[in-house]
């Protein structure tokens, strides 16, 4: 712009497309630094992330074994395939049921910790703190300590169950069809709960003090109090825990690889279980893309869902 | 004041009344009493298998295959520890964790405060619609993108015996490079670095702009030292979160000698099923340090993950 008045009176072009193109560019060249400010990471971006997600897509229409030469175009195949895959159903019915178990304990435990950590008590920090430890436990290491914890003949588990005369002979957790997955789903919810009461303290916190107050006066008893303002009014911090847990409990995989390994009987086989061994044991790289893209689109669903659904109980 | 004080006090006394005093006293009293027990009995159940972990790992194995278990070791020694360094070249893993994932925090914190500091307080045609772009790779899973990755980084040209065409060899696989790179740039990263710098005045830069100092000065001598808080919470995160990291680990490294711990000790369960004496020595050793990070930082933390929480 300085420019132009320099070099005598100024005549504000008429902005057709081509001017409009070369003040851009202009601009674009006087500014050139944020360009390159943003270029590590625009590069990144683009390859790991933008392309990446291209090329997922490719895949997913090709029959693409990395250790074969030929890679054939199959069209929709690979999606058709899922659809009668019995272990991909499989897996989407034990990601279900494990998200369905895991979610909504990890979210009750969580308010139920904080709700008794709102109360003006002693210690509260060294109470936050222990319910806070496995949060910050790496799930590698949570998930061996659980095995152990599982183990059939020396563990922890069956030892303090016979004791108090809860079972009378040691189960076999892990290797047990029925009990493999509840044993796993326990393993997450302990890992789980520190975190959906921290965030609901900071939720608890915000509630102001006075609609306690004045409840009290109308005389509402505890639970009262609790189902009619405190419930209702976490509804967003609700909301936020059902998204980040449902996604993630999504993509369970680390403990059920190190706890399980998908068994026993493929009851704990997982679908990104399932894509891991269907990409890097078998090879299968196009069919597996096409599973991924089953599961964002899952994800997606979901996720809009919620949002609908929640958000007309936030608005009432 | 005053007046607003025994106003409340008036209004609270009548409510005190409503119940037979003597009754609501002991209510009270031992509603407390049970909110103080239930806190207890979960925290004893939190808490367990944390202790056993390391008390298993001071213990003879011996002693720990023994009921009922016992949680003071009988003869408590560091053996486990010292068998396991000899034995699983946990030495390595260790270092390889490390270095992992204090070059990806600080990679991670450069490329995010850069991008964050431009997208934030620069002016410049495209801006909108790249930080629309960075958001919105937010959304894609981690699966989706895993696979093509993994096809890419084996193609990285003269890299692991690759020609230009990048054919040939094994690219970034099973090499440093793969497991850094690629995780160089966090979206979320950005996102909350640009947030925080929203927060300081834009007076301050063009003072700054007039006295002739270049971009990258301004932004490494004025606003990076403002945002120390943001820079550490972002930091924290990163680095637990790369230190926790088994997927990607799991499937870009092949050899041994590039394994992290949690690859290393994974692998060593699903291999040897009975080593549990070496394995508990192993996962102390693993979690301590995030551990002692989240003990020195913990009020950083937990305000971070509230501060997430909120939106």
């Amino acid at each position: 712009m300085s420019v132009s008045t320099a070099m005598g009176p100024y005549r504000r072009p008429v902005p057709t497309r081509r001017t409009g193109m070369r003040r851009v560019l202009r601009e674009m060249r006087k500014q050139w630094t944020a360009y390159l400010f943003l270029a590590p990471v625009l590069l990144l971006f683009s390859v790991f992330t933008v392309f990446s997600v291209g090329y997922a897509f490719y895949l997913s229409f090709h029959q693409w074994n990395i250790l074969e030469p030929a890679k054939p175009f199959v069209g929709l195949d690979n999606y058709a395939r899922l659809l009668d895959d019995g272990r991909f159903r499989q897996a989407i019915g034990n990601t279900i049921y494990y998200t369905a178990a895991s979610v909504p304990l990890t979210i009750g435990l969580g308010l139920a910790v904080a709700l008794l950590l709102n109360n003006q008590i002693r210690a509260r920090g060294i109470f936050r703190t222990f319910f806070y430890l496995p949060v910050v436990t790496p799930l590698v290491i949570a998930s061996i300590i659980w095995k152990w914890v599982y183990n059939g003949d020396y563990g922890l588990a069956n030892y303090y169950l016979m004791k108090f005369n809860i079972i009378n002979e040691p189960l076999l957790w892990l290797a047990d069809k029925n009990l493999a997955m509840p044993a796993v789903i326990i393993t997450s919810v302990w890992k789980g709960v520190g975190f959906a009461m921290v965030v609901y303290l900071a939720g608890l916190q915000s509630i102001p003090e006075d609609y306690y107050d004045a409840a009290k006066i109308d005389g509402a008893t505890g639970w009262r109090r609790l189902r009619d303002i405190t419930i209702p009014l976490l509804s967003s911090t609700t909301l936020f825990l059902l998204v980040i847990s449902i996604l993630g409990s999504f993509q369970v995989f680390t403990q059920i690889f190190i706890m399980t390994n998908g068994g026993p009987l493929g009851r704990t086989r997982t679908i990104v279980w399932y894509i891991y061994t269907t990409a890097f044991k078998d090879f299968n790289m196009g069919y597996a893309a096409a599973m991924a893209f089953a599961l964002f689109a899952m994800m997606l669903g979901f996720t809009l869902l919620q949002f609908r659904f929640l958000r007309r109980e936030i608005e009432y | 004041m005053a007046v607003v004080t025994r106003e409340r006090k008036s209004t609270r006394v009548p409510a005190r009344e409503l119940g037979t005093g003597r009754r609501q006293q002991f209510e009270e009293i031992s509603g407390k009493a049970l909110v103080y027990l239930l806190l207890f009995a979960g925290s004893v159940i939190f808490v367990a298998p944390f202790v056993w972990m390391v008390s298993s790992s001071f213990q003879d194995v011996s002693d720990m295959f023994r009921w009922p278990p016992s949680w003071i070791p009988r003869n408590p020694s560091f053996d486990n520890y010292v068998e396991f360094f000899r034995q699983e070249r946990i030495g390595r893993y260790f270092f390889n964790s490390a270095y992992v994932a204090l070059t990806v925090t600080a990679l991670q914190l450069f490329t995010s405060s850069l991008a964050a500091y431009t997208f934030a307080k620069r002016r410049f045609p495209g801006r909108d619609l790249l930080f629309i772009i960075t958001l919105g790779t937010m959304m894609i899973p981690g699966q989706v993108t895993l696979i093509p990755n993994y096809v890419i980084l084996r193609h990285i040209p003269f890299f692991g015996g690759n020609d230009i065409m990048g054919s040939g060899g094994s690219g970034w696989l099973d090499s440093y490079w793969g497991l850094i790179v690629p995780q160089g740039a966090s979206a979320f990263g950005i996102f909350l670095m640009r947030q925080y710098m929203k927060s300081i005045p834009d007076d301050l830069l063009d003072a700054a702009r007039v006295d002739g100092g270049s971009e990258f000065r301004i932004f490494a001598q004025i606003v990076m030292p403002l945002c120390r808080p943001a820079l550490a919470a972002l930091g924290i995160f990163t680095f637990t979160y790369v230190w926790d990291d088994f997927f990607w680990p799991l499937i870009i490294v092949s050899s041994e000698e590039l394994r992290t711990l949690p690859l290393g000790l994974a692998l060593f369960v699903v291999r040897n099923r009975t080593v549990w004496d070496l394995l508990m020595a192993g996962s102390v050793i693993t979690t301590l340090p995030v551990l002692i990070v989240f003990l020195v930082f913990q009020r950083h933390f937990i305000r971070g993950i509230a501060v997430t929480g909120m939106k």
